[in-house]
């Protein structure tokens, strides 16, 4: 269709319309055109985070480091909050975009308390909501870099639930992200195979084993953590645990040379 | 294959570049390490972390990083695991047969210009930053450092690894020479101690070896019996 001497430019579809054989920038989508995009990779992250559901109610726990890189560089960092009696949420990945999104969920429960509601926001409601914020930034290129679990009761049930950066969500009886999928994930459920319902003790326990197995194994972990217990009655958070005394190194004493 | 900065790791902004292939193609065994070496009037300490680390998962958390080359001539290594095992191999095996032709134990200055000789001809093939330490009767106790290119140059403390980074303003702040033995294990494990709480690519125990005229006597700082410093 090509006429020799004249270009394709001196005749426009429509202006400010596409351009045969150019990108398109739909209007009304500023991220994609403006240099201004962030979080296309996490600059202070945190590691995992593990969760899981018990008899009488459900656990998580995660540690307080945010590393910049291979630097441990902020030791007392809180992962995890509690967001209402029945709900708490932990997030590993960014920690700036954590922030925000605790900032908007506080802002969200002050709402809700100002505008009389009766019903307070429950760990389901605020899964479902998680999944869609994330996965609408997905989908216009500009994620949340994070992985999120939330924890609490829904309608009497204990709820565990898991959302990813890019809108995957699940709910399931034992969550994790980053390495925790790899290591506490398993370990949760070879306990559970030996003994269906946990009690709040023997959750706990396994919970920190699974910690002290990360600080073994993954670079980006630390010693110092955060617990949080949801029961029927509310939510408790255990702050400034400390699992360096508990860790066991008596093996390093039987190597020597590397043959 | 990823060309990995100094003694190892993670560049984070290359990362959404690293995700075209899978993590575990871009990581090398690599001994991402805090390492280092002090002199004192009758022998040297060499130190190291215990943490091996492929991308960020710990494949050996007891790493005994402080190698023997002879008898009083240890080797710290830093940087990719076989490549610094196999160095450490060739010129173990040279200074073996060296003291069978002398009659006696090689010089520290003969093991660190064999290191040199290999990591600087082999130095676009390799990725090893070594610290050779050791004691011998003419000058005692010795320390040189061979960094990644494959200088070399003699120094009465070194630190190496991508730990070492973390600590080389206490070293500044805190070296004092003319330091008796046990002052220099003490000055080693604490400064290890700071080095691996920051790295991402360190941990573990810190293992440290007193190297003099009488023998090796190779120590054990099991983790959670390291210095508490400022946890903030």
């Amino acid at each position: 269709m090509a006429v020799p001497g004249v270009c394709l430019q001196d005749f426009p579809l429509w202006s400010g319309g596409p351009t045969p054989g150019h990108f398109y920038n739909f209007p009304g989508n500023s991220k994609m055109n403006t240099g201004k995009s962030h979080t296309m990779y996490p600059s202070t992250s945190g590691t995992s985070v593990v969760g899981l559901v018990y008899d009488g109610g459900v656990m998580l726990a995660a540690d307080s480091l945010g590393s910049y890189g291979s630097l441990a560089r902020f030791r007392d960092v809180k992962r995890l909050f509690k967001v209402t009696d029945k709900a708490a949420l932990a997030c590993s990945g960014d920690i700036a975009d954590y922030q925000f999104i605790r900032e908007v969920i506080e802002q969200k429960v002050r709402d809700d308390v100002c505008g009389g509601y009766t019903r307070e926001l429950n760990a389901g409601a605020l899964h479902c909501w998680l999944t869609r914020v994330l996965y609408n930034r997905r989908s216009r290129f500009d994620p949340l870099w994070l992985e999120c679990v939330v924890a609490g009761y829904k309608d009497d049930e204990p709820f565990l639930g898991y959302v990813d950066k890019i809108g995957t969500a699940f709910e399931a009886k034992e969550v994790a992200t980053g390495f925790g999928l790899h290591f506490a994930v398993p370990m949760i459920r070879e306990a559970r195979e030996k003994k269906q319902n946990l009690s709040c003790d023997e959750a706990r326990k396994l919970l920190t084993e699974c910690l002290k197995v990360l600080y073994y194994r993954d670079c980006r972990a630390h010693f110092k953590y955060q617990l949080a217990d949801i029961t029927p009655e509310g939510v408790t958070i255990h702050d400034d645990l400390n699992l360096k005394k508990e860790t066991n190194w008596e093996v390093a004493n039987y190597i020597s040379g590397y043959e | 294959m990823a060309s990995a900065a100094v003694a190892g790791h993670s560049n984070m902004k290359s990362s959404h570049l690293a995700s075209l292939t899978p993590q575990w193609m871009n990581s090398e065994v690599l001994t991402g390490t805090s390492i280092m070496a002090v002199e004192f009037d009758g022998g040297v300490v060499v130190g190291a972390d215990s943490r091996t680390s492929m991308g960020t998962y710990v494949s050996n958390r007891v790493t005994d990083k402080l190698t023997r080359v002879t008898d009083r001539i240890y080797c710290c290594r830093s940087g990719s695991a076989a490549d610094t095992q196999a160095i450490a191999d060739i010129v173990s095996s040279h200074m073996e047969i060296l003291e069978v032709k002398l009659g006696e134990p090689p010089l520290v200055q003969v093991a660190a210009n064999t290191f040199k000789e290999i990591c600087y001809n082999y130095r676009d093939m390799l990725m090893a930053g070594i610290i050779v330490a050791g004691w011998d009767k003419s000058k005692g106790g010795q320390v040189y450092t061979i960094p990644l290119g494959g200088m070399m140059v003699r120094q009465p403390i070194a630190i190496g690894g991508s730990g070492s980074t973390y600590v080389w303003g206490h070293i500044d702040a805190a070296y004092q020479p003319n330091m008796n033995q046990e002052e220099t294990v003490d000055f080693v494990r604490k400064t290890l101690t700071l080095a691996l709480t920051r790295d991402g690519s360190s941990g573990g125990v810190v293992r440290v070896a007193v190297i003099t005229k009488d023998g090796v006597d190779r120590r054990v700082f099991l983790h959670n019996e390291l210095p508490e410093f400022y946890q903030g």
